[in-house]
């Protein structure tokens, strides 16, 4: 019996399922059901009534909703083939997800997510019918306030753009009540953070001015200083910014903001790396957001469900969305304050948010503790520096800024050395590394580091993923030097070999229900 | 079948080496001191990133070492137009090519040369047709070409390929050598010329298609006319980044010089420093300049209109630098320069200035 050899990391034996999956409403079909309800016996309909007559009729609908008709194994295997058809986090190992870490989320998280107690509640209910989840709100809020040293946080937005929204809201109210709003229409932010940073702001009609980095990567602060008027509303920005560098200096960036009386808010989407080591409030921000579905191992995926959990300092605790947990003796309670003050933000979404993510979040912060949370942040620097060593050790592998010094939990590097040795670029890579069933991000546009690759292991990779990783790219670098054809044509093991773009520009084209691809690609 | 031109001018580069600082109309002399052709090895060495593509590409060129010989040296059976001549190649006969190569409907035209070169593609065929430059003349100023020529030839492939979407409107920019012999750098706009860029377009969910040069251009335009006072003359520096704000107030546009704007009127169209100067005087006025060319100046070249003397009365409180996100990118984190002749207003400028990025943005950028 000859053993099975292992001693090479990367996985060529790699092929994911492919079903060319229909549409769910393809698979319809007429009068086919999952469960078929028995009737009610006569005693208790005679009872209850039917269940119908007692709605008003104006609430009722004329024709029943068209929803898709499928047996039960037919939803099951519809969606089972779907899942394969994916990269999901579950499947692979997830370090290419720069700026948008994807760590392990123990299970137990979603286990309790799922239970009656919280699947069966309504929002609507009176509060002392919810004190359970309220409790949970306002405990994670505690541990929010202890983690960032801010005063107070609300959990409505439902993920880190809204987060940003929800700053540029109490931002824009804050200086409405000052009587400011109209000499303070300009939100400074820097060029390697978030662009949502901007985008946030933006839709809000504020002004935003980028702060290029210095040689060193560093925000610039002599083009700051230029920055900063009579006219700045405030300083958004992420530290340490997508690049993986940290501002040591950003105390004094605050300090200048505060001085010409804006405001600041800190873009801690991804607070990995900093958990138990710095503070928001101790580095002079009036506000900041994490996000849940990230730091606090919340899982996500196409977009939901999320939470960006928003956090203040006492003096501006009376914009913040509403209602807001608070205990009182032994009782939870809804506090509707700010949701109904007109100088407040008042709503940026239902209710409290997205009630189950801020349990999961919960439950992992209370599994891991204080000290487990700075241990967080202690390997998943250790992971990302790891990475980056070996890395940096690939010819064709660089890292604009501060060479030689650690970053925190993650790097944008460069292939241009690549890319102008063999033409291959960081988008070819992007396809090949799925080849292997890995996922890897670039960048955002437009590209400020040429040919990029944004990697963030964070604390749950283990050493042997790591080293997969890493040898995977090493693989697949050495193919873009000697075998370019493979890449060019990858992915040759996935379940689409190209999508069809072209029409991603054109909204004609856009079609988000099923009823509008009916509408639009009916023929004439 | 694709079909491209391919032109290379012999003569250029030659008088760099014997510190001639260009060759127009020195080639003897640059033969007499000891200088050896140097553009057909580069305009070679262009055409060979497309040597797989040989049986579905039909190349024209102009006779022997204006493009025949190279071709034929890399293997490929080019077909030659026009005028067989004798003796020293020039101008016109590049001019010639060139326009013969639009007539026969090519898709590109490859160039070997520089400064000089471009400028007579430029004047013969305009924006018509897409051209690369394979960087072979002692004057590189204009972001026609590219880096290398190995990097032309890639850059032509992938536009033969299918796959370059976006086209720029690259200046021509050239100095007077006259004067530069003399050490005096004047740099003149000449036009433009049509560009492929290379644009990555990743299928990302997290990163949308960037906006085109065109739609970007366009949203500066708007806020700077969102932002112009009554009464305040404004100065429309040359380029295509200001062009759509001529566009926009309805007003024609002078791409290559500089245009007065008060209240929405024009009141001078390709103003000379003179009309500047009297205009101006003794009146609220502002500069509005895109960085020219490659190396990103905002001042001394290109726009030697808005001299030392034009600045020192506006002050740089009153520029406005227009560019778009992807144009100061690509100068990589240089900042943008300034040449005016005096050291005083050089100084001056230098610093940090704020460039408007589009419609509300901006980007604080260094001077030098």
């Amino acid at each position: 019996m000859k053993r099975i050899d292992r001693s090479d990391k990367v996985r060529n034996g790699f092929h994911q399922a492919k079903w060319d999956e229909p549409i769910i409403f393809e698979l319809s079909r007429k009068g086919e059901r999952g469960i078929q309800v028995p009737r009610a016996e006569e005693e208790i309909s005679a009872r209850v009534g039917d269940g119908i007559s007692a709605i008003p009729t104006g609430m009722k609908r004329r024709v029943p909703p068209l929803l898709p008709e499928i047996s039960q194994p037919g939803v099951l295997r519809h969606f089972m083939r779907l899942s394969q058809e994916t990269l999901g986090a579950d499947v692979n190992i997830e370090i290419g997800q720069g700026t948008c870490t994807v760590k392990y989320s123990p299970k137990i998280n979603d286990a309790l997510a799922r239970l009656p107690g919280m699947t069966a509640l309504h929002p609507s209910q009176a509060e002392e019918t919810v004190q359970g989840i309220l409790e949970i709100i306002y405990k994670t809020d505690c541990i929010m306030r202890e983690i960032s040293g801010l005063d107070s946080f609300t959990f409505q937005p439902g993920s880190g753009s809204q987060g940003i929204l929800t700053m540029a809201s109490i931002i824009e109210k804050y200086f409405e009540e000052k009587g400011e709003s109209e000499q303070r229409n300009e939100i400074i932010t820097t060029l390697f953070s978030h662009p949502s940073d901007s985008a946030a702001p933006a839709v809000k009609g504020y002004k935003i001015i980028h702060i290029l980095p210095d040689e060193n990567g560093y925000p610039d602060f002599e083009a700051f200083k230029l920055a900063v008027s009579e006219k700045t509303a405030a300083f958004i920005v992420a530290n340490p910014e997508d690049t993986g560098v940290y501002n040591p200096r950003v105390r004094e960036f605050t300090a200048l903001v505060h001085k010409k009386g804006g405001l600041c808010g800190y873009d801690q989407a991804n607070a990995n790396g900093l958990l138990g080591v710095t503070r928001a409030a101790d580095a002079g921000f009036d506000m900041c957001f994490f996000n849940l579905h990230k730091t606090f191992s919340t899982p996500h995926g196409c977009g939901g469900p999320a939470c960006g959990a928003t956090g203040v300092t006492a003096k501006l605790v009376k914009y913040l969305p509403g209602p807001l947990v608070e205990q009182r003796g032994d009782k939870f309670v809804l506090n509707n304050t700010t949701t109904y003050d007109p100088v407040s933000v008042g709503k940026v979404r239902s209710f409290l948010g997205v009630a189950p993510v801020v349990l999961k979040a919960y439950s992992w912060i209370m599994s891991m503790g204080a000290e487990g949370l700075y241990e967080v942040a202690k390997v998943a620097v250790l992971n990302n520096n790891y990475m980056y060593k070996k890395l940096m050790e690939i010819e064709c592998v660089d890292a604009p800024y501060i060479i030689g010094k650690q970053r925190i939990e993650q790097v944008r590097y460069t292939l241009e050395k690549m890319t102008s040795d063999t033409g291959i670029t960081t988008g070819d890579i992007q396809r090949r590394m799925m080849d292997f069933g890995m996922h890897y991000w670039s960048s955002h546009h437009p590209f400020h580091v040429a040919e990029p690759m944004t990697l963030e292991p964070t604390e749950t990779p283990s050493k042997e993923d790591l080293d997969e990783y890493i040898a995977t790219l090493t693989q697949v670098f050495k193919e873009a030097y000697e075998n370019p054809e493979i890449i060019r044509s990858a992915p040759n093991k996935s379940v689409c070999h190209r999508v069809d773009d072209s029409g991603v520009d054109d909204p004609r084209q856009w079609c988000i229900t099923w009823r509008s691809y009916l509408k639009k690609t009916r023929p004439n | 079948m694709k079909s491209i031109g391919f032109i290379v001018n012999p003569i250029a580069g030659m008088g760099g080496r014997v510190g001639l600082k260009g060759t127009d109309g020195l080639a003897e002399e640059a033969r007499q001191r000891g200088a050896l052709p140097l553009a057909p090895a580069r305009g070679q060495k262009g055409l060979i990133p497309l040597r797989n593509f040989e049986s579905e590409l039909q190349i024209f060129t102009p006779a022997k070492e204006m493009g025949e010989a190279e071709a034929k040296r890399e293997g490929f059976a080019p077909t030659v137009i026009g005028r067989h001549t004798t003796g020293e190649t020039g101008a016109a006969d590049t001019r010639y090519a060139a326009k013969e190569m639009v007539q026969q409907g090519v898709e590109l035209i490859l160039f070997a040369g520089g400064d000089g070169t471009a400028r007579d593609i430029y004047s013969a065929i305009g924006e018509k047709v897409p051209v690369i430059g394979i960087p072979a003349g002692v004057k590189i100023h204009s972001p026609v070409f590219a880096q290398t020529a190995q990097k032309a030839g890639e850059l032509a492939k992938l536009f033969l390929a299918g796959q370059l979407h976006h086209f720029d409107l690259a200046e021509v920019l050239d100095i007077d050598e006259e004067a530069y012999r003399n050490g005096q750098v004047k740099t003149r706009l000449h036009g433009y010329l049509n560009v492929p860029v290379e644009r990555l377009r990743m299928q990302n969910r997290k990163s949308g298609t960037p906006l085109t040069e065109k739609v970007s251009q366009n949203s500066i335009a708007l806020d700077i006319i969102d932002n112009m006072a009554k009464g305040v003359m404004y100065l429309v520096g040359p380029g295509s980044t200001t062009r759509p704000i001529m566009e926009n107030l309805g007003l024609p546009c002078t791409l290559l010089g500089v245009d007065l704007v008060m209240d929405g009127q024009l009141i001078a169209a390709d103003a000379t420093e003179k009309t500047i100067l009297k205009a101006t005087k003794q009146r609220n006025f502002k500069i509005i300049v895109t960085p020219i060319g490659g190396q990103g100046y905002i001042f001394g070249r290109g726009n030697h209109q808005l001299s030392h003397r034009v600045l020192r009365l506006a002050g740089k409180e009153n520029i406005i630098v227009i560019a778009t996100r992807e144009k100061l990118i690509r100068l990589r984190g240089e900042p943008l320069l300034v040449d005016t002749g005096d050291i005083s207003v050089d100084q001056m400028l230098g610093g940090y200035i704020r460039v408007t990025t589009g419609y509300k943005q901006q980007m604080i950028t260094r001077v030098r």
